[in-house]
């Protein structure tokens, strides 16, 4: 293993076993994470319409799910506890293991190498061994729904003392040591993963691949690692104390004088407000680590379909640097009412009220990239520009729970669960929609069906709005979250309305989903064949063929000679300039 | 149906030339997404006619409400000219073809980055700083008027207990050991403060503008405490002893919610708040303390 | 909007925009860390992250009413001078260039003498009585000490590896990039350990 400048690829790979299961290439590493994220989304999706469903008819009976899962849905009627447990999953599912592991993983693998002219990660080996670690943490997470008791009930955010002690909610027996032990190996395995991105985006770019000209793609990634190595660690912590608290009998959170189920909690002088200070610590940058690669990768679809520059590169690495810097400092935010001091609910008040700045700045930039472009509306800059009124709907609503006052009633409610969804739920997933359609060419060699992409958006687009939107003002309104049932409150039964409309919704954006699997699985075998640049884009991965091959570079790794978004040039013969092209333009790409 | 398939999958482009000129040029696309933009604040408005916190029934609720209103206002603004600027460029610029803008100059980046800029500052924090923190200040910092009714409020897996401290205004000792069926809050019963402590299951009653001071404590694990009419929303964690205080000041009964997790009964945990004249909360209280 | 519509002139030229004249330096300028090196920093960044988590909790629990200090087990401060001086052994491997590198054996036996003793201090607690639960300060005791040991014996493989290593450098006379990166990382340990001492005894 000795360092190169152009990366490690290691020697051409022969064999099935070796070239796509236990394989070191970051091309195939990528698409594996990509292909079980898709599938973790199966389950997390699944999750989410079975919560629907019980929300809009609350005691639906669904027999034949009873036989899936006996104890949570005896006879096909679901229990409360295994709500709360399809809650926890689904959110756990979703965060982790869906968009962190698609877009972090999934996309950072197969475009950083690439994009930066690299052969391969720094430690390809390491990478492989990232990837397998996060399958059995999935394998874990899966597999607790069928331990006694059931999975995790505790929400993604597992409090204690609920997700201390086995008697305080079913979910919390063997469910939620497994959520934690997975929860160890999938921030292992991201950890291995970060280490990876943020040694090779530093040391592996190739000749005259200056930072000022990495594509906002890798810009973002890079944060997004450096946040994920300087924060996951409080949530290892947090989840070490949280194992000794719930099997060794100590007491790091778990207080004193406690009566649980009709007995005396053995626990002395623990705090509860520790857990969510560290849990948070890790929380809200994680929100970063997902939302940032998304918002990269639609500069970078927008810039190809704008057929321009993409509007202020210099703003949103500036917005970049702030942002990750103010994002370790805001997680209060989620604690205003948690019974913390109200003198640091002022702190972080002010510092959240902060943060929408550099967020806004990339807004501003992302909304000014389309200005004075010829839009070419393709699926993936539709769903580009579907992400541009994502972030601002679900940037503006982030401004009422920021706000301590207006949070004191908006709190634990459905504005909550609206503004989280448009934001680490719908930019995510619409630019993993973009990303998807925008670089399955060069991954798969083929492109995927157009006008199926296109029915795919416009169902997506009504169907997110749907669901969500509409969830900020039954906040607005008092609906608290996490409830089983709007069925034992006077106030509440008067909204239950428009829970009927949300629930369609999440049907039609259910089978537009599926209209993509079928799209993507349809065209990995027929689709009609890419060439190396389908799209006239600059960057460095389409300068070669579609697949790569392994190692990138066929001959020596490529020179770079400009940014990456010359789109459009002046006195070029055609409106893109691949980033290898020499400035007097005298050679042309291939 | 083979029909349908084969127009769906047929010229399948796989150039951008090919992609966006002929049937599948997007023009329309552009226009129904600018459509579509107009759409969401309008949307919104619709939504928010329909959907509002329940009529304010406290003293400081007012200023909850004026800084939610406030950012309804000025947000909603800011949500209705970024839609409609988003629709006009996604409409305008999906109908030409060739590029009329390139690059901005740093000195135009910049120019146009104090736009967000100013107005994060003047919207979000300075809405924050200017409605929110005196609010906050109040609700929270502030200590309770010496005149305020205490009331001690217990949550428990699934039901909330009320307790009032009785003629001598001090609260008994409690402890975990002395819990029991007949004694669910474990007051100590060699403490002759608690004799004349009042406990009620569910039900809170109090006075009409008189300030309250609510502690709250929690028996097992965190719960919320939840008045959406009053604007009080706390959550209770186990082992802190937690004051909030308000004044309510409209008359009337109410439900309390418990807005944190606290297991599989959390979507039950109902209490119910009455607010009554003075005079009649002290007959109820007088008649039960006997 | 009044962006300088169709202000497209001379652009590539490189009049108007940083970027696109910026020449863009050579990937690895002479200051940059090698890639080990920067893997092997941003570990012990994360690994510090870790360890501030715990001290902070630390800080907030020891707030709590029923915290009593414990009396550490008194080989602490034999195990800390053995910890100190393998430091030093270490940076003396890390300037020699020998075949058999006798102060990196040295170092390593020292790290195990650390290890042991560490599990010593153990027995040594709980021969008092403080068990994993009795007392939160305990507990901390318990898990920090097991965390760094944990990583210790970490670096006590990694101490082995680069002995091998150091072998081979030393045959074909390169420089030997896993006895630097060894050496960082147990003074890191080293380090670490005086923090979670003054941590544990002062705090
Ligand atoms: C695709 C359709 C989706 C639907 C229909 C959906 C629906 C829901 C519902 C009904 C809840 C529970 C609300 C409650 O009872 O409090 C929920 C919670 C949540 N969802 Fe989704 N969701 C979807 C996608 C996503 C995505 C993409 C993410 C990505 C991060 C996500 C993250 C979460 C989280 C973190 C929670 C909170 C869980 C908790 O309270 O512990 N969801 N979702
Ligand atoms: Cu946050
Ligand atoms: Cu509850």
């Amino acid at each position: 293993m000795i360092p190169t400048p152009i990366g490690n690829a290691t020697p051409h790979a022969t064999g099935f076993w070796r070239r796509y299961i236990f394989s070191a290439d970051h091309k195939v590493i990528g698409i594996q994470y990509y292909l079980t994220a898709m599938a973790m989304a199966l389950v997390a999706g699944a999750l989410a319409l079975l919560m629907r469903i019980q929300l809009t008819w609350p005691g639906i009976r669904l027999s034949w799910l009873g036989k899936l899962f006996p104890a949570g849905m005896p006879g096909g009627v679901m229990t409360p506890e295994f709500y709360l447990s399809l809650i926890t999953m689904h959110g756990t599912l979703m965060v982790f293991f869906v968009i962190s592991l698609a877009l972090v993983s999934g996309f950072g693998n197969y475009l950083i190498p690439i994009q930066i002219g690299a052969r391969d990660m720094a430690y390809p080996f390491l990478n492989m061994l990232s990837f397998w670690l996060v399958v059995p943490a999935c394998l874990i997470m899966l597999g607790s729904f069928f331990v006694e008791g059931g999975a995790a009930a505790a929400g993604w955010t597992a409090y204690p003392p609920l997700s201390a002690l086995p008697q305080a909610v079913p979910g919390s027996g063997w469910g939620q040591t497994l959520w934690l032990l997975a929860m160890a190996l999938f921030i292992v395995s991201f950890t291995m993963g970060g280490l990876n991105y943020v040694t090779t985006i530093l040391n592996l770019r190739t000749k005259g691949m200056s930072m000022m000209r990495l594509p906002l793609t890798v810009w973002t990634l890079f944060f997004a690692a450096v946040l994920g190595l300087l924060t996951f660690p409080a949530l290892t912590a947090a989840a070490i104390m949280l194992l000794f608290d719930r099997h060794f009998g100590t007491s790091f959170f778990v207080p004193g004088g406690l009566f649980v189920g009709g007995e005396i909690v053995p626990h002395e002088g623990g705090t509860p407000l520790l857990w969510q200070h560290l849990f948070w610590f890790l929380g809200h940058p994680e929100v970063y680590v997902l939302l940032l690669p998304a918002v990269g990768m639609t500069f970078d679809v927008l810039a190809a379909f704008t057929r321009k520059p993409v509007f202020g590169y210099r703003l949103v690495v500036i917005s970049l640097i702030v942002l990750t810097a103010l994002s370790v400092v805001v997680w209060g935010h989620h604690m205003f009412v948690s019974g913390m001091s109200p003198y640091l609910g002022e702190f972080f008040t002010i510092g959240t009220m902060l943060i929408t700045v550099p967020s806004a700045v990339i807004g501003l930039c992302l909304i000014a990239s389309l200005w004075g472009g010829c839009l070419r509306l393709t699926t993936p800059m539709l769903f580009a520009i579907g992400v541009i009124a994502l972030f601002g709907t679900g940037g503006f609503g982030g401004i009422f729970l920021g706000n301590a006052t207006s949070d004191i009633f908006l709190h634990g409610s459905y504005f909550v669960v609206g503004h989280f969804h448009f934001m680490i739920g719908g930019v995510t997933l619409f630019a993993m929609f973009a990303a998807t359609y925008f670089w399955f060419p060069k991954m798969f060699g083929r492109s995927m069906n157009e006008r199926l992409g296109r029915i795919h958006f416009w169902l997506s687009l009504i169907g997110f709005y749907g669901m969500f939107l509409g969830m900020h003002f039954l906040g607005l309104n008092g609906l608290p979250r996490r409830y089983y049932a709007f069925t034992q409150f006077e106030i509440l039964k008067p909204l239950q309305g428009m829970h009927l409309w949300i629930s369609i919704s999440s049907f039609l954006f259910a089978a537009a989903s599926f209209l993509f699997l079928f799209n993507f699985f349809w065209s990995l075998a027929r689709g009609s064949r890419a060439a190396r640049n389908p799209w006239e884009a600059t960057t460095l991965e389409w300068t070669v063929r579609s697949p790569p091959p392994h190692g990138n570079w066929e001959a020596e790794p490529p020179q770079v000679h400009r940014w990456a978004y010359e789109y459009s040039a002046p006195d070029a013969a055609r409106d893109f300039t691949p980033q290898t092209v020499e400035p007097d333009g005298a050679m042309a790409p291939k | 149906m083979g029909v349908i398939f084969n127009i769906l999958m047929r010229n399948h482009p796989s150039t951008l030339a090919a992609a966006t000129t002929g049937p599948l040029q997007g023009r329309s696309h552009g226009l129904l997404l600018a459509l579509f933009c107009l759409l969401v604040p309008f949307l919104c408005f619709l939504f928010w006619k329909q959907h509002q916190p329940p009529p304010v029934a406290s003293e400081h609720g007012a200023g909850i409400d004026l800084m939610i209103n406030y950012l309804l206002a000025a947000v909603g603004g800011l949500l209705l000219v970024g839609h409609a600027i988003l629709a006009w460029f996604v409409w305008r610029f999906s109908r030409q073809d060739r590029v009329t803008f390139r690059l901005a100059t740093v000195r135009t980046e910049w120019k146009w980055a104090l736009v967000p800029v100013v107005l994060m500052l003047l919207v979000a924090e300075g809405g924050v700083l200017v409605f929110g923190v005196p609010v906050w200040k109040k609700f929270y910092v502030a200590k309770a008027p010496a005149n305020a009714l205490t009331v001690e409020v217990t949550g428990q897996q699934f039901v909330w207990h009320f307790r009032y401290p009785g003629k001598d205004g001090l609260f008994g000792r409690t402890h975990v050991k002395f819990i029991d069926d007949d004694n669910v809050l474990g007051l100590d019963p060699t403490d002759a403060a608690g004799r004349d402590d009042l406990i009620v299951n569910g039900q809170l009653r109090l006075p009409v503008n008189r300030p309250v001071r609510l502690r709250l404590r929690s028996k097992d694990v965190l719960h919320g405490f939840f008045l959406p009419s009053q604007r009080v929303r706390q959550d209770i964690v186990p082992g802190m002893l937690i004051e909030v205080w308000f004044v309510p000041n409209q008359a009337g009964q109410f439900e309390i919610l418990c807005t944190e997790l606290c297991g599989l009964g959390h979507h039950m945990m109902r209490g119910l708040l009455q607010v009554m004249p003075e005079r009649e909360f002290e007959q109820w209280l007088n008649q039960n303390h006997s | 909007m009044q962006m300088e519509l169709t202000q497209t002139s001379g652009l590539s030229g490189g009049t108007s925009s940083a970027l696109e004249r910026n020449q863009g330096s050579d990937a690895n300028p002479p200051w940059a860390l090698s890639t080990g090196e920067l893997a092997l920093w941003a570990f012990l960044a994360t690994v510090t992250m870790l360890f501030a988590a715990f001290a902070s909790a630390y800080l907030v629990r020891r707030t709590g009413a029923d915290w009593q200090p414990i009396d550490l087990p008194g080989i602490l401060w034999f195990n800390t001078m053995v910890l100190l001086s393998s430091s030093g052994t270490m940076e003396l491997a890390r300037r020699r260039r020998e075949r058999f590198n006798g102060w990196l054996a040295i170092t390593t036996w020292l790290g195990i003498i650390f290890f042991v003793g560490q599990g010593l201090g153990w027995r040594q607690l709980a021969a008092h009585g403080v068990y994993l639960s009795t007392n939160p300060q305990g507990s901390f005791f318990y898990v920090l000490t097991g965390l760094h040991g944990l990583h210790l014996a970490g670096g006590i493989l990694f101490l082995g590896h680069a002995l091998n290593r150091a072998a081979r450098a030393h045959s074909d006379g390169r420089d030997d990039a896993a006895l630097h990166g060894v050496a960082t990382y147990w003074h890191f340990l080293a380090a670490l350990w005086i923090g979670l001492l003054v941590l544990l005894s002062a705090l």
